[in-house]
């Protein structure tokens, strides 16, 4: 039965993550996959993770689900929710916790559904492990929540195989899944990656509308810069497992403070006119095994760089308004 | 006028659903993948062709490209028709060197035993039966137009970066001198800071070589980029076709105006244009009644009409076609007088 735990979901903030550092450790080397990774997340506000693969995004979202691979080991830091520290929390508080206050949405709806259940029945599992219903109520309201997710014919659906449904139909069942017990938070993992892109905005709607209702704390994680901005108050950008800037998304895009953010913005292909205009980012991110990794993991491919960028630690700038650049020369 | 590099008319692909019910055959219905298509791609051409998953592109990109075999329709390439000679004797064929490919995921379509200069030299060793100095000399002359290091050529795809990788399927489909090249969604797999070198490879080249270019991609804002014309298509059919930078300021078509209001863009949001749901799903593609558009029970401009009559694709301005019978035409724009207004069967 339930674990005692006290989640207090008016804490401000929801989520608070500080100086967060994760390593890997694997057969070539220990992979430095976070460093000092810090944000906070107010309830009802939305705020998106970007940065190119590898840049940490995801191993941040399964740090605060308590998700890591085994090889996986915090080396320091905090997550907070709700007044609870996740990282020292036992396993059976995490458990209360899943699920119930926090909720992930996978990216490839369909490997993340079991193929052999039908839709209803998960949903239903759900319900019962955290949801306070009866096992006679449970059907009835997995197909309630399917009707909330808007599946067309949700009595019928909720027989259906996951084989049996397109890609967005899987992803609403997903939406279902992680929202059936209203959690305060959910996260969502590049959601939309191989959908649609019609499809891909009727789920990000879907989303957006039902953490609004809810009042639900939201964090995208996404690739896609133009994704981030419609659907997000604040963005968050990663860059070789460190935050480098934070602000709110207007800001953000008209004036980018990080030499980073900066060329990611001009390597998205929206607003250019021309193809001459699309910024490439020179070189790649760098080896993260590498234990004379420099103090800014941009620097070698900065076109700012100057001498002093070795300095150690770099400034972190803040104006109070949730921004934030880790930048020895900002722009 | 020169003829058009490739010329295709009335296309279609049909798959038998063979449903076999006990003991007995049931009777076969067919799955229309590619239902009547006509398009047109001239020398030194870009053409974007865009659409949702299960439109058909990729059934289309195969025909074009000659891997499989179309129902019916002319496919005519550089005056020949292709399209009569079977896929399995094409590859032999003097034209396989003049179409190739770029596979959308180059990870996955590189043989991950054949190192980046074997990958590259093996069309060259089969189509053009090159060997010894010269095949070298043409495989390091290809690595070094598509910005490929020739220190690089030794290794296997999992020594490489995305970039390098989709170098490598760049510089093997241009080893033989193709005239047409389809790209089958060739940066998809790559982050953006890559994207843009690579973009810009493949318009450097096509200016170099002379390329054609069938850009197959579901990222309208890359199309928008490189792309002259466009082809959008639903359901088996293309229902618009025009200049890029036209259709993507107008579009003409309910689908074309849907389809652009949900890609996500970094501009203001409350200055935006609102975003068009179509409601349901498509339609299904087996044994479809050939009087009803292919869009009709989602489409917000549909009167009666338009499920007793299938509309044709048909000029409604200059250079851009249409199959509607509502088509969104601004009243700026110059719009083609009705009893001009002819019915064509191409996408040109």
């Amino acid at each position: 039965m339930s674990v005692g735990i006290s989640i207090d979901r008016r804490a401000v903030p929801l989520l608070a993550i500080d100086d967060l550092s994760i390593e890997f450790r694997t057969r070539s080397g220990i992979v430095q996959a976070l460093d000092s990774v810090g944000f906070a997340l107010k309830r009802g506000e939305t705020m998106a993770l970007v940065g190119e693969s590898g840049s940490g995004k995801s191993v941040t979202a399964y740090a605060v689900m308590g998700i890591l691979d085994t090889a996986a080991r915090v080396t320091q830091g905090s997550i907070l929710f709700g007044g609870l520290e996740l990282l020292t929390a036992a396993p059976k508080v995490l458990d209360e916790v899943r699920g119930r206050e926090v909720a992930i949405i996978f990216q490839n709806p369909r490997t993340a559904l079991n193929p052999i259940r039908p839709i209803g029945l998960q949903i239903a599992d759900i319900l019962l492990r955290h949801g306070n219903v009866s096992a006679a109520q449970a059907p009835e309201r997995a197909i309630e929540m399917l009707a909330r997710v808007r599946i067309p014919d949700p009595k019928r659906r909720a027989a259906a195989y996951p084989f049996e449904l397109s890609g967005g139909m899987c992803q609403r069942v997903m939406i279902a899944l992680a929202l059936a017990c209203e959690p305060a938070l959910l996260i969502a993992d590049e959601p939309t990656t191989g959908l649609d892109i019609t499809t891909q905005a009727v789920i990000m709607d879907l989303i957006a509308e039902l953490a609004a209702a809810h009042n639900m704390a939201t964090l995208l994680i996404t690739h896609d810069l133009a994704l981030a901005a419609e659907y997000c108050d604040h963005i968050a950008v990663m860059h070789a497992g460190q935050i480098v800037e934070i602000a709110p998304t207007r800001q953000l895009f008209d004036s980018p403070r990080h030499p980073y953010t900066a060329k990611l913005i001009a390597a998205t292909p929206g607003e250019t006119a021309r193809l001459d205009e699309l910024a490439a980012i020179p070189g790649g991110l760098p080896d993260l095994r590498r234990i004379d990794l420099p103090v800014c993991r941009y620097s070698a491919r900065c076109e700012r760089q100057r001498d002093d960028c070795v300095v150690s630690p770099l400034p972190r700038l803040s104006h109070g308004d949730g921004s934030l650049v880790v930048c020895r020369h900002p722009l | 006028m020169t003829p058009p590099l490739l010329e295709v008319a009335g296309l279609r692909k049909l798959y038998p659903m063979a449903a076999v019910k006990g003991w007995r055959r049931a009777p076969v219905s067919w799955l229309h993948a590619v239902d009547g298509v006509g398009l047109t791609i001239g020398e030194g051409e870009t053409v974007g062709l865009v659409g949702e998953s299960g439109c058909g592109k990729s059934t289309l990109v195969r025909l074009l490209s000659r891997l499989i075999d179309p129902s019916a329709g002319t496919i005519r390439f550089g005056g020949a028709d292709i399209g009569a000679v079977p896929a399995r004797r094409f590859g032999r064929g003097r034209e396989r060197a003049q179409i190739q490919m770029v596979f959308q995921d180059a990870t996955d379509s590189l043989n991950p035993r054949f190192t980046a200069f074997r990958a590259i030299a093996d069309p060259l060793r089969r189509l053009r039966r090159l060997g010894g100095a010269a095949l070298r000399a043409r495989v390091e002359e290809v690595a070094r137009l598509t910005g490929l290091p020739s220190e690089l050529l030794g290794r296997f795809p999992h020594q490489l970066s995305g970039g390098q990788k989709a170098r490598v399927g760049i510089a093997r489909a241009i080893a033989v001198e193709p005239r047409l090249l389809i790209l089958d969604e060739p940066t998809s797999a790559l982050d953006v800071s890559v994207q843009a070198v690579i973009l810009q490879l493949l318009d450097d080249l096509k200016r170099r070589l002379g390329l054609s270019y069938l850009f197959v991609s579901h990222d309208l804002n890359v199309v928008r980029l490189l792309c002259d014309r466009i082809l959008v298509m639903y359901l088996g059919h293309i229902v618009e076709s025009g200049p890029a930078d036209a259709v993507f300021a107008a579009p003409a078509h309910p689908y074309t105006k849907a389809l652009l209001s949900a890609v996500p863009s970094i501009g203001d949001r409350t200055t935006r244009e609102r975003r068009i749901e179509l409601p349901g799903e498509p339609r299904s593609p087996i044994d479809p009644d050939p009087k009803v558009c292919p869009l009709y029970g989602r489409c917000f401009r549909a009167t009666d009409s338009c499920k007793t009559t299938i509309p044709a694709l048909r000029e409604v301005m200059p250079g851009r076609h249409v199959s509607c019978h509502f088509p969104i035409v601004e009243e700026t724009s110059p719009v083609i007088p009705h009893d001009r207004r002819v019915a064509v069967a191409s996408g040109r």
